[in-house]
């Protein structure tokens, strides 16, 4: 090995001498500039687009602007949004949404997608049903939930009053608002988690049943010692997503409950974001909340990923 | 220089001139020019779906170029003209146009941008004729710390809007609509009695800050106020507050009269109107506009009576209106072509919004008692044209004109105040064993924790 690797060194650093050295050396350097020229694009529409922004935010949360002149206030802007009427109000409507939305969004996908995965016929067109909600804009989606939810003749209350079940006042109730959401976020969303659920299942290899069926395992135990494991990477990813994409819920509460809901149930931290830019006037109230959403959010993930790393 | 190398540099060339003409993209030049002329971009211009406005407008516009040739306007067409997200971005951007509109509610907003021009220097009875008769409160709506930074383009005033179809049918008289809330309160429960089919005899708002706006009307109405004259503490948490919530509350749980649907926002209850599901409400002239403009409802379907009081028509009530502004960058010329533009537009009888002989020819809405934009023969002057080229029934607002209410503008720091009397309003209206003092001593606490902020 080392017999024959030296002469080749050896012809590599003679032969070509020293113009096709350069020769070589330019061509490096042209791909790496290509390389480099064509991340610049990116780069760039990151730091306009992403992280200028993100920057800006910071800088604005310190600031306060009043008859033109912009002024640096420390942090005056997070004492005021801390005294907001409504600011632990959102941030408990936000936990439960996302306790919530975890309890149903999490679960519930991963459970259709293992049944999904068992039918030997037509799981084309059942995957088709499951993704279509996704395909339907938010907008729309959202309309005929507020349709469905209506307390005097909406299709939830009928279908309840058909089977003589006791009606409720879904999204004008206090306790019942928060859940009216999440379904409706859960029905939306899931489509997508699903699809991933599924893939993810069907890499586990056959093997590993069979194996499991000859030691005695059971269809818990399988699912258990068997699927669980061979999924973990993905519900584990899937996990810190959905936490980070519910915790900015905003959308479902805007459209479906005019974001406050009854005696603000449905006050979400993001959804107090918007009322301090584009009503209230305070940029700098939005951007300190904007702020203290993406700490809260980057502690979590944080912990995770260091709870997540794996033992030994 | 290889060919790929090439290629890749020509794209990322592209990719940073792409990105720097959309940074661009909000850049103006001076409307100024060295031989005297003069360009000014206004906003507001209806849009293309709107054919009669938006060619009226047009029309205007040719016309006061011709009579000022040294103007040039450039409409932006802009739907509708101020929607709240953008038009905080703009003022952030300082993108908005040399003579922009913004509502009355955000006069605090776009003064406190610094992205707008005093003009309290240019505007006199040779700027603007007719400046005397200017409704005082109208105009004032624009001035902040003594110096004025708008000219008023509508205003309004709320009074009680009523479904004259759903009156007849519960044998109520549509031309005497209630002036008591105690009417009110009987009529919505006959209505809502005697139609069925979930017609809710009166509704109000609870939601998207709208409903602590009309609590705050009902307290005008009452004859109260929700802060004190320096605007530093709340002052709705006393009787009259308990009247307004109780009332709302009685209706809505023991008489059954306001239907199943809350938590209602501006458009909710105007679409529920124009369906002929709400009997009463209570809202200005131009809501029956946008029910016709954006929802279908007819004319002759509605009417008004004033803001209902104790013992009568109420002492007050809220109004408010929109308003032009003239933006920071503007040039001395600039700012005298905008002032003359909104003058022709907006303020002048027989012109612009006010020529109706035209509005009647093409169609257009006239008849509506508002805007009130004058006082004196100004005013009068307008009445009569308005009521010579009425396209709607009039005889519908006559209860409203007949009894004049006068308006009082909302209070400092409106929004944050509405924001938390939502609360209250969303409480009464879907929770049947609301407290109404503990959620008055709730807002009043949190009302002055909002004013301490400032």
């Amino acid at each position: 090995m080392t017999a024959t690797a030296a002469p080749q060194r050896s012809r590599r650093s003679t032969g070509g001498g020293a113009g096709r050295r350069t020769h070589r050396y330019s061509l490096g350097v042209q791909r790496n500039v290509t390389g480099w020229a064509l991340l610049a694009g990116g780069v760039l529409c990151f730091v306009l687009f992403s992280w200028y922004p993100m920057i800006r935010e910071f800088v604005l949360s310190v600031q306060q602007t009043k008859y033109g002149e912009t002024s640096f206030v420390g942090l005056a802007n997070y004492q005021r949004v801390v005294h907001d009427p409504a600011f632990w109000q959102a941030w408990r409507n936000t936990a439960e949404f996302t306790g919530l939305a975890l309890l149903f969004g999490f679960a519930l996908p991963f459970l259709i997608a293992v049944v999904l995965n068992e039918f030997r016929h037509a799981q084309g067109y059942l995957r088709v049903l499951v993704y279509l909600p996704v395909m339907l804009p938010p907008a729309s989606a959202l309309l005929l939930f507020k349709y469905a939810y209506d307390p005097g003749d909406g299709l939830f209350n009928s279908i309840l009053s058909t089977f003589g079940l006791p009606t409720s006042q879904w999204l004008q109730s206090t306790t019942m608002a928060m859940p009216s959401l999440v379904l409706a976020s859960t029905w939306m969303n899931m489509g997508g988690a699903v699809l991933i659920y599924l893939a993810a299942l069907q890499s586990i290899p056959g093997e590993l049943y069979e194996a499991a069926e000859i030691d005695g395992a059971r269809l818990l135990r399988r699912f258990w010692h068997v699927t669980i494991p061979q999924c973990r990477l993905v519900l584990s990813l899937m996990l810190m997503l959905q936490v980070i994409s519910t915790m900015q819920m905003f959308i479902e509460a805007f459209l479906l409950a005019n974001g406050s809901g009854p005696e603000g149930a449905t006050t979400t931290v993001v959804y107090l974001i918007y009322q301090h830019a584009f009503n209230l006037d305070d940029l700098g109230g939005a951007s300190a909340l904007g702020v203290l959403l993406l700490l809260v959010l980057a502690a979590f993930a944080a912990v995770y990923v260091r709870l997540d790393r794996p033992r030994g | 220089m290889n060919s790929q190398f090439r290629r890749a540099l020509a794209m990322a060339l592209a990719a940073c001139a792409g990105v720097a003409g959309l940074a661009g993209c909000g850049s103006a030049d001076q409307g100024d020019s060295a031989d005297g002329k003069v360009t000014i971009t206004v906003d507001c211009q209806p849009p293309k779906s709107d054919k009669a406005d938006r060619d009226s407008w047009n029309a205007d516009v040719a016309a006061f170029q011709k009579l000022h040739p040294n103007i040039t306007i450039k409409s932006v067409d802009k739907f509708p003209c101020e929607e709240p997200a953008s038009f905080t971005a703009q003022l952030r951007g300082g993108t908005e146009a040399d003579v922009f509109y913004a509502y009355a509610t955000d006069t605090d907003q776009v003064v406190n941008s610094g992205q707008v021009t005093d003009i309290t220097q240019y505007v006199n009875d040779k700027t603007v004729p007719g400046l005397s008769d200017l409704d005082r409160t109208t105009l004032d709506v624009g001035r902040r710390g003594g110096k004025l930074w708008s000219l008023p383009r509508t205003n309004y005033s709320m009074g009680l809007v009523i479904n004259r179809k759903l009156f007849k049918q519960a044998g109520l008289d549509p031309d005497q609509p209630p002036t008591t809330w105690a009417e009110v309160a009987k009529d919505a429960k006959q209505i809502t009695d005697k139609v069925g089919h979930g017609v809710a005899g009166y509704a109000d708002y609870s939601a998207g800050n709208n409903g602590g706006w009309h609590f705050t009307a009902e307290m005008y109405a009452q004859g109260g106020q929700v802060v004190t004259a320096d605007g530093k503490k709340a002052d709705f948490n006393n009787a009259k507050g308990r009247a307004v919530l109780s009332r709302l509350h009685r209706m809505r749980y023991s008489d059954g009269s306001m239907g199943a649907k809350q938590n209602l926002a501006w458009a909710d209850l105007l679409k529920l109107a124009s369906a002929g599901k709400v009997g009463m409400y209570i809202g200005a002239p131009d809501t029956i506009k946008a029910i016709h403009e954006n929802f279908k409802g007819d004319y002759a379907d509605f009417g008004m009576g004033p803001m209902p009081g104790e013992t009568g028509p109420a002492p007050a009530t809220l109004g408010g209106g929109d308003q032009y502004f003239f933006k920071k960058t503007d040039t001395p010329a600039q700012i005298r072509a905008g002032i003359a533009w909104v003058v022709y537009q907006e303020l002048t009888p027989g012109k612009g919004q006010l020529d109706y002989v035209r509005g009647k020819r093409i169609g257009q809405t006239v008849g509506q008692p508002e805007p009130q934009l004058f006082t004196g023969a100004t005013e009068q002057k307008v009445e009569k044209l308005r009521a010579a080229n009425a396209t709607i029934p009039t005889d519908n607002y006559a209860a409203f004109r007949d009894n004049p209410v006068p308006f009082k503008v909302e209070p400092p720091n409106a929004q944050a105040i509405y924001k938390v009397l939502d609360t209250a309003m969303s409480a009464v209206l879907t929770n049947p064993h609301a407290d109404v003092t503990a959620l008055l001593d709730t807002a009043e606490k949190q009302v002055n924790q909002v004013l301490a902020a400032g």
